[in-house]
């Protein structure tokens, strides 16, 4: 048995979350402080992933990365990356496919600061980007908390993407869950248990880990 | 000196309404801001910290602060803010609190000693009360050594002996500093002990500009004391009415007249007030 598919399977959920995280800052801390009148297009855009089947988003992105379109081919002219059936396909896949995950959490955890904190500090001569890091960000881990760990488990649970971009092709784009579904295809169940077993154990540690951390941060803050 | 002359439209608890002021400060001055809730005085000191835009023109010591479409961002106004629900930074001590807004350690501690919270500077906001937190948020305020303090009802989430504490203190704070200061305030005696002028605001005017002594003295004719309270009950006692009126935290009860038993209503404020002999204290 090899333990490929989960270590790619992270290394994906690890660079999504991260580029996701730099990414979906600056925009939920924009959503939670605007008024403005294309908040609810914005909002409905970056929750689409959501409901639409795994199935047309990958055939959108599958469509976008490819070299019909002038995305893929850019990206294949130019800097000479060719992103369909490759690793890097798969995190560009998987940041349009987990980015509600992070921006939701965070612009929920902005608005449910108290406003007349930040304004305190803006008072108190300082920028919103001072502001951001030093008062509105320290003052809500668990929303940190929690965007970045549920944008990690759904990125190492996607399938339905995960498959029409980039296929099935070991140390490369095999992670977990497909490697799954092929043992299950070829009726190899033994692995497909010991594999399915792996992924159960870890995502509900995860979620332990998060429900524990938050419970804590409210009992020492009294949020 | 502050000179304000603004105007916004509001939309408040009862429909909309225009806030219209015409306002000028001395420097140094301790003003009270009064009046029903709803009738623009948070708006008034948020418009003064640059929170809220509207519409006309604030200078400060010649400074302007706002006129026609160039308004200041509120970092670059000199004013300290006080809010109701002290809004602490949870992340930081006490001492941070302060230093956040500049890093001056002698004046943190200065005004930590005045407020008594030295002992505690290494708490953090949630492990201390609702007195104990407002006088940090005081203390934060001052520290940019601002032109302006703006309290929005500070003390009124206190207990009447932390009430009586706090109001000590701004007095202290106030003689050292000599900030001119606008504070929202409902309590009668918290205004006179404190300042200086009282303007009262009802719907977005100002009705009244006074002395807090013209105003809260309320003495028509030759009266030798007067007190207001609200009429709670008028119950018949056998040929009498005997009226409960609530004084502050005390209830009194007053024998009326028929013809005043039957003019008056439960629930309106009354003057209670008498003429015709020598009150004892004891």
């Amino acid at each position: 048995m090899s333990f490929e598919p989960f270590i790619l399977s992270f290394k994906l959920a690890l660079l999504t979350s991260l580029i996701l995280f730099c990414i979906t800052l600056p925009l939920a801390w924009y959503l939670s402080q605007t008024h403005s009148r294309i908040k609810p297009f914005i909002e409905a855009l970056t929750t689409l992933p959501i409901i639409l089947p795994p199935s047309v988003l990958g055939f959108y992105i599958l469509w976008a990365l490819s070299y019909s379109s002038p995305v893929g081919a850019f990206f294949e002219d130019t800097l000479g990356v060719k992103l369909l059936f490759s690793f890097k396909g798969l995190v560009v896949a998987s940041c349009f496919y987990s980015l509600p995950f992070m921006v939701q959490p965070l612009q929920n955890g902005f608005e449910s600061l108290n406003k007349n904190m930040l304004e305190a500090s803006y008072i108190a001569g300082k920028s919103r980007l001072t502001t951001l890091f030093r008062v509105a960000l320290p003052n809500m881990k668990s929303a940190l908390i929690t965007a970045v760990i549920i944008t990690l488990a759904h990125t190492v649970g996607e399938f339905g993407v995960v498959l029409m971009i980039g296929g099935n092709i070991p140390g490369e784009t095999k992670v977990a869950s497909v490697a799954i579904y092929e043992m299950v295809e070829i009726m190899d169940y033994s692995a497909a248990h010991i594999y399915s077993a792996v992924m159960l154990g870890i995502s509900f540690a995860v979620l332990l880990s998060v429900y524990i951390f938050n419970a804590r941060q409210s009992r020492r803050f009294g949020l | 000196m502050i000179k304000l002359n603004i105007t916004k439209k509001l939309h408040g608890a009862n429909g909309a309404m225009q806030l219209a002021l015409n306002i000028d400060i001395k420097e140094g001055e301790f003003v009270a801001l009064s009046g029903k809730s709803g009738s623009g005085k948070t708006t008034l000191l948020r418009i003064l910290a640059g929170l809220e835009d509207a519409q006309g023109e604030i200078s400060v010591a010649d400074k302007i602060w706002l006129h026609a479409d160039k308004s200041l961002p509120p970092q670059e106004r000199e004013i300290g803010f006080v809010f109701q629900e002290y809004a602490l930074f949870g992340n930081m001590t006490i001492e941070q609190n302060l230093l956040y807004v500049t890093k001056d350690t002698k004046l943190a501690n200065h005004l930590l000693e005045i407020t008594e919270l030295k002992e505690m500077k290494k708490r953090y906001p949630h492990t201390l009360s609702g007195g104990q937190k407002q006088r940090v948020s005081i203390c934060r305020a001052l520290m940019k050594r601002p032109k302006i303090l703006l309290l929005d009802e500070p003390l009124s989430a206190l207990d009447s002996a932390m009430r009586t504490k706090l109001q000590n203190e701004l007095l202290t704070l106030h003689k050292e500093f000599q900030t001119t200061t606008i504070m929202v305030s409902h309590d009668p005696s918290e205004i006179y002990r404190l300042t200086s002028r009282v303007l009262v605001l009802d719907s977005g005017k100002i009705i009244n500009d006074a002395k807090p002594t013209d105003i809260l003295l309320k003495r028509q004719g030759s009266q030798k004391f007067t007190f207001q309270g609200e009429l709670l009950e008028i119950k018949k006692v056998d040929v009498i009415f005997v009226a409960v009126v609530a004084i502050g935290q005390q209830l009194v009860e007053i024998a009326l007249s028929n013809s005043e038993a039957t003019s008056l209503q439960i629930g309106q404020k009354v003057i209670l007030s008498t003429k015709a002999f020598a009150p004892t204290l004891s």
